[in-house]
């Protein structure tokens, strides 16, 4: 997967660069897995690409549907979900109030409320809220909490599943995941080339 | 560009863009003002209809994710549940200024269809998008016990 660029990200971040001078990254974009190449040790490498990677797991677009508890954040700062919604018994909603009352199949415009076929909460045990990115990296290795997966299938997911997706078209005025679904991928895949160690 | 529509049993036909949300063309294109507006943005509940069977903020779907499926706005909804509501709304005399009242009945009708016996809990969660600036709320809830005890 080569990496793809934005060019609105790209025109802010020189901006960025241009203001704070001795800048090195931009703070809305993803290293690429080869910018890695010049750390030695196979481990310490895969965890700074797990690292890398977590500037788009720890992203409100992606936090706030993992929440920790009954109830789902939203915003930029992860204040609670309003109105109060709860995961109910299939992480779609309560009886008579699912996530469709209000989430249709698209971002609609015209509210602004955001929308995809698949929306739903993280089930529980994929919570990613109050937990480190070494215990997010962990959750993400435990079959017993990931829902089963293989590796392959746990890059799969972040890499084309659509609902993960929608975090760089969130629409209305959400600020997008860092980078691209592909560059993050592309960590994905590199930090379990490399061994999925998990950030100490 | 003309839009399909099956609203309360029957098929309309609309011509309207299909972004249009659903709230405008039920009152605006079908004159059904039963449906309230309210906020625009799905905070409060006043514009609730069922679709499918499901609870649906009509001011935030546009009109074509409704294309080809049951749309049931207050004017129409008629089930056993609905009606044990709305004899139980009048018996405890909820309404306070009534605006919201059409959306707090849709969603209490879809709670009683899907769930006859709900705890506060289910009534609650059900109920929570559903705002009454007059906080009738203690009122909706205990009809929707009574009209529980209709039921069953």
């Amino acid at each position: 997967m080569s990496p793809t660029i934005n060019p609105r990200r790209l025109r802010a971040g020189l901006l960025v660069a241009a203001a704070c001078g001795s800048c090195t990254a931009f703070a809305a974009d993803l290293r690429t897995p080869d910018s890695f190449s010049g750390i030695a040790d196979r481990a310490e490498r895969s965890r700074a690409l797990f690292a890398e990677a977590g500037k788009v797991i720890r992203s409100p677009r992606c936090l706030n549907c993992h929440p920790v508890g009954e109830r789902p954040t939203q915003g930029a700062d992860m204040h609670p979900h309003s109105p109060l919604v709860v995961r109910g018994a299939d992480d779609k909603g309560a009886i008579g109030m699912r996530c469709t009352t209000c989430h249709q199949s698209a971002n609609f415009e015209s509210s602004s409320v955001p929308g995809h076929p698949l929306w739903h909460v993280a089930p529980k045990s994929m919570a990613w809220q109050q937990r480190s990115l070494g215990q997010i990296c962990a959750q993400l290795k435990d079959t017993r909490r990931n829902g089963g997966k293989t590796m392959a299938q746990i890059h799969e997911h972040m890499a084309s599943d659509s609902l993960v997706g929608w975090a760089w078209v969130p629409g209305g005025t959400r600020e997008p995941a860092p980078g691209t679904q592909a560059q993050f991928g592309a960590l994905i895949a590199a930090w379990i080339e490399t061994g999925a160690a998990c950030p100490r | 560009m003309p839009v399909s529509l099956n609203v309360n049993g029957q098929t309309r036909e609309v011509d309207a863009d299909p972004a249009t949300p659903l709230l405008w063309v039920i009152r605006e294109d079908l004159g059904l003002t039963g449906t309230k507006y309210g906020c625009g943005i799905a905070q409060c509940g006043a514009c609730t209809v069922q679709v499918d069977g499901e609870t649906l903020r009509s001011c935030s779907a546009p009109v074509s994710a409704v294309a080809g499926r049951k749309v049931v706005t207050i004017e129409g909804v008629s089930s056993r549940a609905a009606r044990a509501v709305q004899k139980a709304w009048v018996d405890l005399d909820v309404v306070q200024c009534g605006y919201c009242q059409s959306g707090q009945i849709m969603s209490a009708a879809t709670l009683l269809e899907k769930k006859p016996r709900p705890t506060d809990d289910d009534i609650d969660h059900a109920m929570a998008g559903n705002i009454c600036r007059c906080a009738t709320y203690h009122r909706i809830r205990a009809a929707i016990h009574a009209a529980a005890k209709q039921l069953a």
